[in-house]
Order: structure tokens, then sequence, then C-alpha cells
């Protein structure tokens, strides 16, 4: 009897099984790495502003505190944007004339807000709160990178879910004393776990990956 | 219709249905985030100022002492409640936030935003301030004197008693004498100097 298949099917079949898991793979590589592009993600993609705020200058080179203009960080779901009044606190005097600073007196002049860029935006239905996180000894820079080495905001991190659930997961890994939240030059010890740990007790740290503790 | 052409239908369909879907109305929810702009209102806030002459529940100043720093119109020496180590300690970290910009970390007027040529406030540690009751640092805080801007919005009243508390114990530590450290903690106030 004649054979149905030409012996070349037996190369043909294998290729195509083993070709096709390779372009499977390959597009969810792709795919995954779109995702994690910074042209979605806008992970170190600084923003325009009206002005050219910058936080290293703020905060590395005059010494200001996160909490002297994001003042409610500690007490409320979000840090907060200063008002117009808290910028004129010291530019009432310092750099008073310059002109890159025009549309903070206009506001002040005006009392219309200044229309800042949002650089960290959650979805609707994500419920974030800043200041437990702070309480609990989750540092500024462990979610928003060295805020004071960035001329222009950018964002560190992805906010992604994966990302929150690295630290949601394994809470130990992160966690620092509380007196050291807002140090922007903080760094993980080489005892981090057994730190970590310690502090997870002390601070009644819980392992909070419910779906309803963000989602609800 | 033959066969082929009725799958290009339903695929055509399937594809439309699938596409309709693609919306951000989850992650766009038709309700304000904070300070997110209002089309609706004319200054484009949707955060609303309060109405004039509101108060907030818990917030009725009714007590003289705590909120102006006054006794019968007259800047009290003293202070609203008693003065605890918790309260020292939060007025220092408060002090270190809010005024070390200015007045620096000791109260001497030398902050960096002074040096960047902002008007020097005078030392905290001059007769004059060593002298004013406590409730004159709260007033200043609440209202602001001469170049300093007032701190109601960024400190709110607790704190701004802690503060003053920690400016007393500020001005207590440039001039104490070694006699007033307790015998036990000299011996720490030497290894720190070092």
């Amino acid at each position: 009897m004649a054979q149905i298949f030409h012996r070349s099917t037996n190369t043909i079949s294998r290729v195509s099984i083993f070709g096709g898991v390779a372009v499977l793979l390959t597009l969810f590589a792709a795919v995954a790495a779109i995702n994690n592009a910074s042209y979605l993600t806008e992970v170190r993609v600084a923003r325009a502003q009206p002005v050219q705020f910058s936080h290293k200058h703020h905060v590395s080179d005059d010494g200001l505190d996160c909490r002297y203009c994001h003042t409610s960080v500690e007490k409320s779901s979000f840090a907060g944007i200063p008002s117009t009044k808290i910028c004129m606190n010291c530019h009432t005097q310092i750099w008073a004339d310059s002109p890159i600073l025009e549309p903070v007196r206009a506001s002040f002049r005006t009392g219309r807000s200044l229309e800042w860029t949002r650089v960290h935006n959650l979805p609707g239905f994500v419920y974030f709160d800043h200041s437990i996180h702070v309480n609990k000894g989750v540092g500024c820079s462990t979610c928003h990178g060295r805020v004071d080495q960035m001329p222009l905001m950018w964002r560190e991190n992805t906010l992604y879910m994966e990302w929150c659930l690295e630290c949601h997961r394994a809470p130990e890994r992160f966690v620092r004393p509380r007196e050291q939240v807002f140090n922007m030059e903080w760094q993980p010890p080489e005892n981090q776990l057994a730190l970590g740990q310690k502090l997870v007790r002390e601070y009644k740290i819980q392992k909070l990956t419910s779906c309803s503790i963000c989602h609800h | 219709m033959t066969e082929g052409a009725r799958y290009k239908r339903v695929i055509v369909f399937l594809a439309a249905v699938l596409l309709a879907a693609c919306q951000q109305r989850m992650a766009d929810q038709p309700r304000y985030e904070p300070l997110q702009k209002s089309e609706f209102f004319g200054d484009n806030r949707s955060a609303r100022p309060a109405v004039e002459g509101a108060v907030a529940r818990g917030a009725l100043q009714n007590d003289e002492l705590f909120y102006t720093g006054k006794i019968g119109g007259k800047e009290a020496d003293t202070f609203p409640y008693p003065v605890t180590e918790t309260m020292f300690r939060r007025g220092q970290e408060r002090f270190n936030i809010y005024c070390s910009p200015c007045h620096d970390r000791t109260g001497r007027g030398e902050g960096l935003v002074v040096r960047r040529g902002y008007r020097p406030p005078p030392s905290l540690h001059i007769d004059r301030l060593r002298q004013a009751p406590a409730g004159h640092f709260f007033e200043v805080m609440t209202h602001g004197v001469g170049a300093m801007p007032d701190y109601a919005e960024q400190v709110p009243p607790e704190d701004r008693w802690a503060i003053a508390a920690y400016i007393r114990a500020l001005q207590f530590s440039q001039q104490a004498r070694l006699s007033d450290v307790p015998e036990n903690e000299r011996r720490r106030l030497a290894e720190t100097k070092r």
C-alpha cells in the first residue's frame, strides 16, 4: 500500500508543533514586554508641569521634609498637594521675581488653582491609603523612589497589582522603622529580613492579600 | 448565503461585541479623585471651599486658650493641658519639619531658607523671646508675624502647642548648666559630645 503522507511531513509536523509553541511563547513575551514598557507604565518618564518644580532642589538642596508640603500624608488617604499659599511661604521673598514662578504668583493673586499634571494615578477600583502605609513603616522612597534626586517628578514603579502584592505578600522585605519613613536616603540594611520580621510583629502588620483589602 | 459568508458575519459580529467591551469605565469612574479638576464648577475645583461660617463637626473654636493661646485676650503663659514627654517629642518632630527650614534645628534662625535669602528671624534664645509667654508662640504660629507666614494650615492647634512646648525646651537647653543634667545622664552627654 502506498504511503498516505510523504516522508517530509515528519519534519513539517515537528517544526509546526515546536514552532507553534515558540511563536506563542514569543507572543506572550512580547505582550508582557509591551505591558511593562515605560510607554504604557510611564515609569521613569518625567511629566511636563505648569511650573518646573524640582523635588531634587526642594528636598536635597533645601532640606525640606516631605510633610512640609504634603501635610495630610500621615492622617489621610491622600498625601495632599500643597496650596499655593504654602509655595508662597518662601517664594514671597525667594525667587520672588523669577519668571518661572509667575504661574504660582498668578494663582496666589487670582485665587485660581495651579493645574498640576498628576503623576501617580490608580484606577478607580483600587482604594489606596497613604496614612496606613506611612504609619506601618512603609517609607516614601519604597514606592516613590529617590524623589530627592528627581528634577521633574516621574513614576518610579508601575503601580501594577503584581507590584503591590510583592510587599503585601512579604512586608518584612520592605518595612523600615517608623522614624525612617521620611528619610529619602534610607537603604535596607543587610539584616533587613530579621529587622523586617521584628517590625512586622511590633507594628502588627498583617499579610493583606485578600481582594477586598484594596478593591472594596 | 454561502457557508463562508455566514462565518464571516459571525466573526465580524463577535469582533464588534468584543471591541465594544474595551472601555475604561471601571478605571475612570464617575466620581472625583481628590483635587481632580471639575468642569462643573466655575473655579474648576472639585474640592469645594467651605461655605463661610461653616463649622466642621468637633471644630467649634469655643476654647479660647486652646485655639488662640490667650486668656481674656492676653497671651497666656500656660498650656491648655499638662505637658508630657510625648508632647515634647511630637513638638521636636514638628519643629524640625515646619520651623527648622528658617529657624534651624537649634532655633538660632540660620536655617537653609534664610541662607537662600529669606529675611532672618530672631534667634529664639534672645531675652525677649525667652520671657515671652507660651501663648505668644502659639499666636505667632497661628497668624504669623513680620516676615513669618502663618502655619495654621500646615500645623493643627495640638501640634502648635507641642511646638510651643518644644521651643521652651530648646530655650532651656541653650542656657542649661551641667548641674541641670541628672548625674546618671552626664556620662552620656560626654559621650555624645565626642
